[in-house]
């Protein structure tokens, strides 16, 4: 048999195959893996997702479930108030939370890249929060804020504000309260990723524009604001898209109260869902939700012209 | 080994008659001198307010129960144990290194496997295999919550650390795969090609060759896995319901919702859910950096 074989082919020469290199089915077999986890775990359930959209599934009132049609997505943009206001909420969570994130991250990069002495232990210290981000965040601003024990005693001691109040419960603070609480872990995030791409710039860059006599301003301009346009770019959507989805920090944070001040769209969601087993409503606002980011992150894409530039 | 310091320190110009003028013109400032109040002035006002939140939960685990004193003094440890022992605390802290190492494990493997592939060949459903995993990006975790659910009922793994393995995985696989097919990238081809050349097959010659090259950027992207893992708590929240198979996060939730807050085993609790990470990222904060420069790799 072997023989036969052998015979009916002659063998190839083995070193030309191997050079020519590329195995037509290895690309796919290491994709396999990974492809299999996601179309399992990713695709099949935004799927359901969507058909669930369509229909009024509720666990605990079966006999009104059944196919609904757009009925819930009508629903949410005619007569759902809560929808439009935990809509505008997030859009104002993202866009302020993203904006400082990359304010300070990016000046907490150009610090931290400077040589100075205790750098490393300088930068350990500033990027750590970044690691006991979740709910540990929210535990540690909860004691911060504690109306008996937290920082508004010291300083009510001291002579400013009064005991007894609590950030988080007051309409009027809660949202710089939870803004800062959410900064204090995301600007390292933002400040680890510029400082990852701020270390590839050439120090000969820098050395032609001193000989061309260009002031430190106008080298940041020309040469690393360039430089760091796509880790930028990147990060800022990444964050955002991030910033949109995450429900662990203001659900265990604020719960998403006072009187529903904090409450995103996700969060929203997430109460229709688990709480009131809605789900179908629940997977129709998911989809909006997608289909929002979705939108916003391609015309974002398009406006920065990202990756436009190099290679 | 001159650094720009040595150049600037020249002594105080002694005019030789006749020499040529060398008075120091305009120094040669790289953007990586600041006067050194720039960075010492805001960098100690971050840290302020990077270290005080440290110092208050701290304050609250070491301090007695109804203290107000701003200094942990006496101190005790009655918080630590109490989280410890009576709060199930040693039971989530192993489950969570549990998930944690198995996450990194599975999502280094895969996304190393998946990452060369792309990095490597040219085939046919690579752009739209790209686009999924950026498309995976938009999709709200938590909001896949129900249909995970049902899924991993279905394949009876509801209340084994299995399922949160899994959905942690496979949220950190996208990312993972994207950076490590850059950082392959990196690595000049001709090194493999060469290896080839020598008679490694393919496989020998990515572990000789390419995979020291990746290390900084290997335990970057495990690093990740394992603190996301760690952190994260939804699924944990879902998917296990059984006391003795939950994680450190769910813990630190279950004592934030309780009726009457322990604030004492609030902190306690919180700084074991601390520890570990801050340790692994303390050691591999070098690599972290270095892991996500792109020209980690002398060609």
């Amino acid at each position: 048999m072997a023989q036969a074989a052998a015979v009916a082919k002659p063998p190839a020469p083995p070193r030309r195959r191997r050079a020519s290199a590329t195995p037509r089915r290895l690309p796919y077999l290491l994709i396999a893996p990974a492809a299999l986890l996601m179309l399992g775990f990713i695709a099949y359930p935004v799927i359901s997702v969507f058909y669930y959209s369509l229909q009024n599934y509720n666990p605990t009132k079966p006999w009104r479930n059944g196919f609904a049609g757009f009925d819930n997505f009508v629903h949410a943009f005619t007569d759902d108030p809560q929808f439009w206001d935990t809509l505008t909420f997030s859009a104002k969570w993202v866009f302020v939370e993203v904006g400082l994130q990359l304010l300070f991250g990016l000046a907490l990069a150009l610090i931290v890249n400077q040589t100075f002495v205790g750098r490393s232990l300088g930068r350990a210290l500033v990027f750590s929060p970044w690691a006991v981000s979740g709910v540990l965040t929210s535990a540690i601003w909860v004691l911060l804020y504690n109306s008996q024990t937290g920082i508004t005693r010291y300083l009510a001691d001291a002579g400013i504000g009064e005991y007894g109040t609590s950030w988080l419960s007051d309409t009027s603070t809660v949202f710089p309260a939870a803004i800062v609480a959410d900064l204090w872990r995301g600007v390292p995030f933002f400040a680890i990723l510029i400082l990852a791409d701020l270390q590839s710039v050439s120090k000969d860059l820098y050395e032609a524009a001193e000989v061309d006599g260009a002031s430190r301003i106008k080298q940041f301009w020309h040469i690393t604001l360039p430089h760091l346009k796509d880790a930028i770019v990147l990060s800022t959507l990444l964050r955002a898209v991030w910033e949109f989805n995450n429900v662990d920090l203001l659900y265990t944070l604020t719960g998403g109260g006072p009187a529903g001040e904090t409450t995103t769209l996700p969060l929203y969601i997430a109460n229709t869902s688990v709480d009131a087993h809605n789900f179908g409503y629940a997977s129709a606002l998911t989809t909006v939700a997608f289909v929002i980011l979705l939108f916003c992150s391609m015309v974002y894409l398009r406006l920065s012209k990202f990756g436009g530039g190099d290679k | 080994m001159i650094t720009k310091e040595a150049t600037e320190v020249t002594p105080v110009p002694v005019r030789v008659p006749g020499a040529p003028d060398r008075r120091p013109t305009r120094h040669r400032r790289a953007w990586d001198e600041a006067p050194r109040w720039q960075i010492y002035l805001p960098l100690g006002i971050y840290l302020v307010f990077t270290l005080v939140p440290f110092y208050w939960i701290l304050l609250f685990a070491l301090r007695p129960a109804g203290s107000t004193s701003l200094v942990p003094w006496p101190m005790t440890f009655e918080h630590f144990e109490k989280v410890w022992n009576e709060r199930d605390f040693a039971v989530y802290f192993q489950n969570s290194v549990i998930t944690g190492v198995a996450t990194l494990l599975l999502t280094t493997g895969v996304a190393l496997a998946g990452g060369y592939a792309l990095a490597r060949f040219d085939f046919r459903i690579k752009r739209g295999f790209m686009l999924a995993l950026l498309c995976t990006q938009f999709v709200p975790g938590a909001l896949l919550l129900v249909p995970l659910f049902q899924i991993f009922a279905e394949l009876k793994m509801i209340n084994s650390l299995g399922s949160v393995i899994i959905a942690e995985t496979v949220f950190q696989l996208p990312l993972s795969m994207i950076l490590i097919s850059g950082f392959i990238r990196n690595v000049p081809y001709s090194l493999e090609e060469a290896a080839w050349v020598d008679g490694c097959n393919r496989l020998t010659a990515f572990r000789i060759v390419v995979l020291p090259l990746l290390r900084p950027g290997l335990i970057a992207v495990g690093s990740f896995a394992f603190v996301h893992a760690w952190n994260h708590f939804l699924f944990a929240l879902m998917f296990l319901s059984d006391q003795t198979k939950q994680t450190i996060p769910v813990g630190l939730n279950t004592l934030m919702s309780a009726d009457s807050v322990d604030l004492g085993a609030l902190a306690a609790g919180g700084i074991i859910a601390a520890v570990p990470v801050v340790i692994v990222f303390a050691f591999i904060q070098k690599w972290l950096i270095t892991g996500f420069s792109a020209g980690a790799v002398k060609g």
